[in-house]
């Protein structure tokens, strides 16, 4: 149709190696499968991968990275409210007094 | 061009018989068929409000305490989830939307059609649990008594979840349009101001409702499953269940208002015969408004257990939401000094919006400073705000919107003496039953129960009269609508002499909304 972009196989082939890489990384830095144990870091490396992946997919299968800019926007525009929410709501759960607090 | 024999045709005789409007894809028949639901579910959602007048209309029992909470269950949820928040989007922007931007539809003509039956459907999810024990969480389903209690709340919290799905299909269908179908020559700085209110409330709903769908799964689940989400005793965290839930329905009292906003703004330019003060400003404050509701839900969350320094956060937030509402109040007030006012009953409702508004407004502050809302916190002070915010607001311009479309809508004149009336009733029953209740708020009487002690009798019971009187208001402002339906004589193409496009094609109009394509050549409000 006029107005979409042409789908390159190359670049789709290459984005799904690029993903199932990414997805054999996830499971190899496991503690489970390889004992690898970063401590407090596991869940910043997991979603790091996980977010890497989001982000091909979103650039290359869902073609942002050449349509209107107007879609990216409205995309960081959902992830930033998302952001938002996880961000203020933490603010509250890490600052509240504890349970046994007298306050 | 059109021929007389054209314009006999319009989109109510277009095509005949029930399925025809069942199946229809019209933006304009499924507008109506909007309206029709609408109005019918007010009437139950009223019918229940009166009985919650009844039985606080003296100190003492006239039902059990465990019925009054499922009157109030249903009434909330009724107001909330099929009145007000499908009110103005899906009745009046639907049949407006495309004819404001000179399309010949919305983007979307079968989604617009499924929105509507995700409505009927979730709407008769939510009866039968009425029937099935009756829900009596209140329309908020707070847990851990949500997750506790064996009545109904699966039932309306399926209702609720399905009908979310006809607000994300009615957003997404109007930002779609007012993209990509604007006529020729209309930029963005070209739209009517209701087609901003309308937009900013769209991105709202598809941002903001899948944040409720989920909450109502995770509630779901956890009932059904014993999954711990939310109860202390499973691991669960119950203040997020109310994180979750406000963070979706702050956003949706947006989702009520500012379509409210959009349609003040055609009422005060079209009567005052002004172009409309600071068009940019209103504008972008609509933008403003929905942006900021983000931002602002822990408001709701002062004394719910959350920590002083997201309190603190949240109250400086929500102070914010003031500055993008009094600039558009301000311009309206501006847009009227020194305009021709003509005082016809839509003008009238919009100038009753402006009044009350503006209280449910500065009460608001009040309640967004945190020392304040630790007294006034579920007491009948919140319950007065909200009602002037929701019905002083959203319902003011509801109603000030059907009479002013209304003539477009069928090509029919109303009463307008009877209209008048209406306002009348309906505006000072509206304030004797809600400003009493700001006082036995302060005073300290706690919203959500069904009795009280006699020294709050008096203040109820003016309030109680004061529902009755909102009540007669709007049997008389039906009786309008239907003896004009019925009776009234043939409304003129633009009997307002307004300027937007609607106005510039037949009442009713045609299947498809124009004759010729429009062309815009300059803004939508220019009288003088």
């Amino acid at each position: 149709m006029a107005g979409h972009h042409q789908l390159n196989f190359k670049v789709l082939r290459n984005t799904l190696f690029a993903l199932l890489s990414l997805t054999i990384l996830t499971v190899l830095v496991a503690k489970p499968v390889s004992g690898f144990d970063a401590g407090m870091f596991n869940f910043v490396i997991a979603m790091g991968i996980a977010s890497l992946k989001a982000g091909l997919v979103l650039a290359y299968f869902m073609q942002l990275k050449d349509d209107n800019k107007l879609y990216l926007g409205l995309m960081i525009s959902c992830v930033f409210f998302l952001l938002l929410f996880f961000g203020l709501s933490f603010i509250d759960i890490i600052s509240r007094a504890p349970v046994d607090s007298t306050l | 061009m059109s021929s007389a024999a054209d314009t006999s045709k319009n989109y109510l005789n277009h095509e005949k018989g029930l399925w025809s409007w069942l199946t229809t894809v019209d933006h304009k028949r499924i507008g109506i068929m909007y309206m029709i639901t609408v109005l019918l579910f007010f009437a139950i959602g009223g019918a229940f409000a009166m009985l919650i007048r009844l039985e606080l209309f003296a100190p003492g029992g006239t039902f059990e305490a465990q019925v009054y909470n499922q009157f109030m269950t249903f009434h909330g949820a009724i107001m909330v989830f099929m009145v007000i928040i499908p009110g103005i989007p899906a009745f009046l922007g639907n049949f407006v939307l495309p004819l404001h931007l000179g399309a010949k539809d919305v983007a979307f003509p079968k989604v617009n059609l499924m929105s509507w039956y995700c409505l009927i459907v979730g709407a008769i999810i939510s009866f039968i649990s009425l029937f099935y024990h009756g829900a009596d969480t209140g329309w908020t389903f707070y847990t851990p008594y949500s997750i506790q209690t064996d009545n109904g709340t699966i039932l309306l919290v399926l209702g609720a979840f399905v009908m979310g799905f006809s607000s994300i299909l009615t957003g997404v269908n109007f930002v779609a349009t007012t993209h990509r179908l604007r006529c020729k020559g209309m930029g963005f700085f070209q739209m009517p101001l209701f087609v901003w209110g309308l937009y900013s409330t769209a991105i709202l709903q598809v941002i903001a409702t899948p944040v409720l769908g989920i909450t109502l799964l995770l509630l779901a689940a956890e009932k059904i499953m014993g999954i711990g989400f939310f109860d202390p005793k499973l691991g669960g965290d119950p203040v997020l269940f109310q994180h979750f839930f406000w963070f979706y329905s702050h956003p949706a009292v947006y989702i009520m208002i500012l379509p409210a906003m959009g349609i003040i703004s055609e009422l005060i330019t079209a009567f005052s015969r002004k172009v409309i003060f600071g068009y940019k400003a209103i504008a972008f404050s609509s933008v403003g408004i929905a942006a900021v509701s983000f931002f602002v839900w822990g408001h709701h969350m002062f004394v719910s257990g959350q920590s002083e320094l997201a309190g603190v956060i949240f109250s400086f937030l929500t102070m914010l939401v003031g500055v993008p509402t009094a600039i558009k109040t301000f311009n309206w007030v501006a847009t009227m000094y020194k305009g021709s006012i003509q005082f016809q009953s839509p003008m009238l409702y919009a100038l009753g919006f402006l009044f009350l508004f503006t209280i449910g407004g500065v009460t608001g502050i009040m309640l967004a400073t945190m020392a304040m809302d630790v007294h006034f916190h579920d007491t009948y002070f919140v319950v007065a705000h909200f009602h002037y915010v929701m019905v002083g607001g959203t319902l003011m311009a509801i109603m000030g919107g059907i009479y002013y479309w209304f003539p477009k809508m069928f090509g029919k004149m109303y009463s307008e003496l009877g209209a008048q009336l209406s306002f009348v009733l309906i505006f000072v029953g509206f304030n004797v039953t809600f400003f009493p209740q700001f006082i036995l708020g302060a005073k300290g009487m706690p919203r959500r129960y069904h009795d009280y002690p006699e020294a709050f009798s008096f203040l109820n019971s003016v309030s109680s009269i004061g529902s009755w009187t909102i009540g007669l208001g709007f049997i008389v402002a039906l009786i309008v609508i239907i003896h004009g339906l019925l009776k009234g004589a043939k409304a003129p193409d633009n009997p307002w002499g307004a300027k937007t496009l609607e106005w510039q094609t037949t009442s009713p109009p045609p299947h498809e909304n124009f004759y010729t394509d429009p062309v815009v050549t300059g803004g939508p409000y220019e009288y003088r």
